[in-house]
This record gives structure tokens, sequence and C-alpha cells, in this order.
């Protein structure tokens, strides 16, 4: 008894609060979106709603632009989860089958990109994609997304071709299937549920990014993460809209993490972890 | 078919480096397109005899320091207790990430909502628990706002500590506990001797990591702050961006991210460093 009483105290009890501390934000947002202005406006804010509405989340949809956001935010994820995979499967084949000079250059390359200040990117882009007169479309965001998460994308991905025996492509090689032939129909499905995990990763990344897309888009192509930050310019700040704004956008990436966190987290602390 | 990534890579990152390297030697202004003469290392002068640039390099120091000791120190509290064995473990292992799949600017809403003046749930809290004695402006005083972002970026930031640590916990073997155990020595004694030098390799990479992250990263403060008020929590990054951006000054705004960049050398060839070496 001493002993569960213990580990109430010493192990369960700090977890809880700490776990109170990650989850709690969250819920605050949510239960924020479905209570009415009344509630929302009253200082000091009650902790315990009275009343449960769904009208933020109404208005937001019917009122504002913020279904086009969100479908502008979903062809963005999904073309870059597209192009990032089709960019990232090749490449990491390679890195996994061949042994070439400037193989291991190439490597740490792919590292080092991944840590230049996204100033550093950022602003001679807005730059080359205004002279070229991309701006404000899909494709400028859905490149940039793409590239910016490719480093990430081709070093796990490569984990997982590492996992997969050669002597399969060699055997379909030798049963005359093409090179192109046997990453596609041997290596890909084995590796189905890492693609998987990448893609996934692909594509949170891409929904929550917020400042390559501020700078890329305009009228015409909005993402949800810059439509919610402009809604605080304007006049009032209406707190019930942007809270259910906020829930809408945060529920898909919570539900998606969750669902592939066991085989992202292992890849994202991997690096850390062998270092 | 590496040809792809690699020309993808090099159109859309390597370029664009080069190219700010170029931006930052010449004047500039983005609404006169036509007209972008050579200056050689003025926009650089400039910069450095400018005491904003001062402030914003120790706006920077504060921000990185503080966001990483404290995210450092709960996710590693945070990975302990997880490491030992309770009914409900695998639930609470799954649910401390969430706050790392948000998007920086939902988290900066929620801080913001969260610690405004009349209506932030926080100072009610404080005021209802007689921490604090009345609603603090966290956000819109400027010896605050700090704090503010701060704790923020600890939230955002602390799973990613706990997760990693976690995994670097699960890799010391059981034995080690074991023997030290009939060697008589106490919890004490098994984390100064074991866990810590067994743990030393993963701390060093995920400081390195998430130091390089947070130097980097200006979303959240944007959306919180916009570096305000007056400069408060304007950071190295976000100066970069701002002048740029807001500015319009796209010469000067690069020779800062160029500055940024020649900062942070140090800490990325460490770590590249660190990982090539295994």
């Amino acid at each position: 008894m001493p002993n569960r009483l213990r580990r109430l105290l010493g192990t369960e009890f700090p977890v809880a609060i700490i776990l109170a501390f990650a989850l709690l934000p969250w819920v605050w947002m949510m239960l924020s979106s479905i209570r009415p202005d009344s509630e929302l406006t009253h200082s000091p804010i009650a902790l315990w709603p009275h009343q449960l509405t769904l009208i933020h989340h109404i208005e937001l949809l019917r009122r504002t632009s913020f279904a086009q956001n969100l479908r502008d935010s979903l062809i963005v994820a999904c073309g870059a989860t597209s192009l990032g995979l089709a960019l990232a499967l090749p490449a990491a084949y390679a890195f996994s089958r061949f042994r070439f000079r400037g193989r291991n250059l190439l490597r740490t390359q792919f590292l080092v990109i991944n840590m230049f200040p996204v100033v550093m990117l950022i602003l001679p882009l807005f730059v080359l994609m205004r002279d070229l007169g991309l701006l404000d479309t899909y494709f400028a965001l859905i490149a940039g997304h793409a590239t910016f998460t490719l480093p990430f994308a081709i070093w796990l991905l490569t984990s997982y071709v590492d996992g997969i025996p050669q002597e399969l492509d060699q055997a379909a090689m030798i049963d005359g299937a093409t090179r192109m032939q046997a990453m596609l129909f041997v290596v890909l499905p084995l590796a189905m549920p890492g693609v998987v995990a990448v893609g996934i990763y692909l594509f949170i990344t891409s929904w929550n990014e917020y400042l390559f897309a501020l700078m890329m888009t305009g009228r015409n192509v909005r993402t949800v993460t810059v439509a919610l930050q402009l809604f605080i310019g304007e006049n009032q700040i209406q707190w019930g809209l942007l809270m259910a704004g906020g829930t809408l956008v945060a529920l898909p990436a919570t539900i998606l993490f969750l669902f592939a966190q066991r085989r992202l987290v292992g890849g994202l602390t991997g690096g850390a972890v062998k270092g | 078919m590496l040809a792809p990534a690699l020309a993808a890579a090099a159109v859309l990152v390597l370029l664009p480096v080069l190219d700010t390297l170029w931006l930052s030697l010449h004047d500039v202004i983005l609404y006169r397109p036509r007209l972008r003469p050579f200056v050689g290392l003025s926009n650089y002068m400039h910069a450095l005899s400018d005491p904003v640039f001062w402030e914003s390099l120790g706006n920077s120091l504060l921000w990185v320091i503080g966001a990483v000791s404290l995210q450092f120190a709960l996710g590693f509290a945070a990975a302990l207790l997880l490491n030992r064995s309770f009914a409900w473990r695998g639930v609470a292992r799954a649910l401390v990430v969430v706050p790392w799949a948000l998007p920086s600017v939902i988290i900066g809403l929620i801080w913001t909502w969260m610690l405004d003046f009349n209506l932030g749930v926080l100072n009610n809290i404080g005021v209802q628990l007689g921490i604090l004695s009345h609603s603090v402006p966290w956000l819109a005083q400027p010896s605050t706002a700090m704090a503010g972002v701060i704790l923020a970026v600890m939230w955002q930031g602390f799973p990613f500590f706990a997760v990693t640590l976690l995994a670097g916990l699960q890799a010391i073997p059981g034995e080690l506990y074991e023997a030290a155990a009939i060697d008589g020595a106490g919890a004490w004694g098994k984390f100064r001797h074991i866990t810590l030098p067994g743990l030393a390799g993963v701390i060093a990479t995920a400081l390195l990591l998430r130091m390089i992250w947070v130097a980097n990263s200006l979303d959240l403060i944007l959306v919180m702050t916009g570096g305000g008020p007056g400069t408060a929590t304007q950071t190295l990054p976000l100066h970069a961006f701002l002048t740029a951006w807001s500015g319009g000054n796209y010469g000067h705004g690069s020779a800062l991210a160029v500055l940024l960049t020649l900062l942070l050398l140090g800490v990325v060839v460490t770590y590249v460093w660190r990982s090539r070496r295994e």
C-alpha cells in the first residue's frame, strides 16, 4: 500500500500536471470556440461555460472566406505531400542502394540545408517568385513547402528503404524488371508504412506553415494560417471566431500526428538519439 | 534518381542562399525593381552601427537561452517520469506530444488569448489564487512581453525534449541500474552515475538541434507581439524579416539574415561534426 501511494504521489500526480499543461491550452481553445460572445467578452472570464453554442463555427464558415481558405490549405498540403514524396522516394532509394562518390557529402549537405535560417531562404524566394510572376499561385506554395521538408523526408525514407533487403530488388531485376520497376513495385509496397508516415509529416508541415505562405499568398490563394492571422487585424478581435478557426485547423493536424506518432517520433528523434 | 531532389534543392535552397548574399551587397528596394545598385558592404556597416541590431541580438540571446533551458528542464522531467511504470503510461506518452503538432499561428493565438489583460484565463486564475495582485497586460508591456512569448515557446517545444530524452532513457540497459542497486547506490547516485552519462550524447544533440531551431524561428513572436511593444521581443531573424517585409528594404534585410547565419554557423558546424563522427 505505501508503494501504491508513493507511485501515485511521486509519479502519477506530476505526470498528470505535465499532461494538464500540455493539453489544457488546447482544450481552452476548443471550449472558447463553443461559448457565446456574452461569456467571452465578460471580464473576468468564467472558467466553466454556462451555455454552449456553434454560432462561431457557423458564422466562420458562412460569413467569412474561411471555407475557401480551408480548401486552399488542403490543395497546397496535398500538392506538397505528393511532390515531396515524388522527389524524396527516388533520392532515398539512391542513397540506400548505391555507393557513389560524394554520397556522404551530399547527405551532410541535405542536413546543413535544414539549418539555414528561414529568413535567409524566404527573402530571396519572394523576390524570385515576384520576378517570375508566380506570387499568389498554388505552385509557388507547393514547390516551397515540398522543398523545405525534403531533407527530413529523404533522411527518414532512407532509413526505411535500408530496412528492405537488397536481394528483393536484385531478384526482381533478374526476372527482367528495370531499376525503376524494382523500386516502384517491390520496394515501395514494402516501405508503405514509412511512406505513409513521411507523407503525414509533409502534410502537417505544409498545413501548419505560416511565414512562407504569408509572403507568397495574396487574394487568390490564402491558406488558413494566414487567414486566421489576418482576422486579428480586423477592427476588434473576435475571439470566438478566432478560436473556432483555430480548432478547425488544429484538429486535423492533431489527429494525424497522434495517428502517425509512433513511426514519426522514432524518426524525428532518431537523429538525436543516435548522435 | 537523385537528380530531381538535387535540382529542387538547388533551385529552392542553394540558389536563394547565394541570392541572399547577392542581395545583401546591393541596395534593393522592392518597389524599385529596375534599379539595384551594388553598394558593397554598406548594408552590413549600416546594420552593425544600428542600435536596433544590438538590441535584437540581446533579445535573441535571451529568447534562445530562456526558451531552450525551460523546454529542456520540463522535457527532461517529463521524460524521467514517463520512463517509470504506471497503468496509463501509454496514453500519457501519446498525449504529451500534442503541442508539437500545432501550427505556430494557432499556438500564438491560444497564448495571446490566455494572456489577455481583460479576458485572459491565466490572469483570472492568477488573481483568484492570489499569485497576482491584479491583472497583468503580459504581452502589452515591454517588461513582461518576452516572458509571455517564452512561455508559449516552452509549451510548443518541451514535447520534443520529452520524447527525445525518453527514447534515450529507454536505450540505457536496465542491468546497469540493477548492478548499481546491488552496490548500494541510491536514487541520486544512479541518476548521477548512470542516467546522466548514458544520456549525455542525446542531451547534447537535442540541445544543439533545438538551439538552432529556436534561434531561427520567428513566426510565434511575429504572431504574438510582432516584435513589440517597441522592440521588446524583436529577435534577430524577426528584425531581418521585418526590415525586408514591412520596410521593403531587401538589401538591408538580407545582410541581417547573413549575419544571423554567420552567428549560428558555430552551432551548426558542431552539430554536423557530431552527427558525421558516428
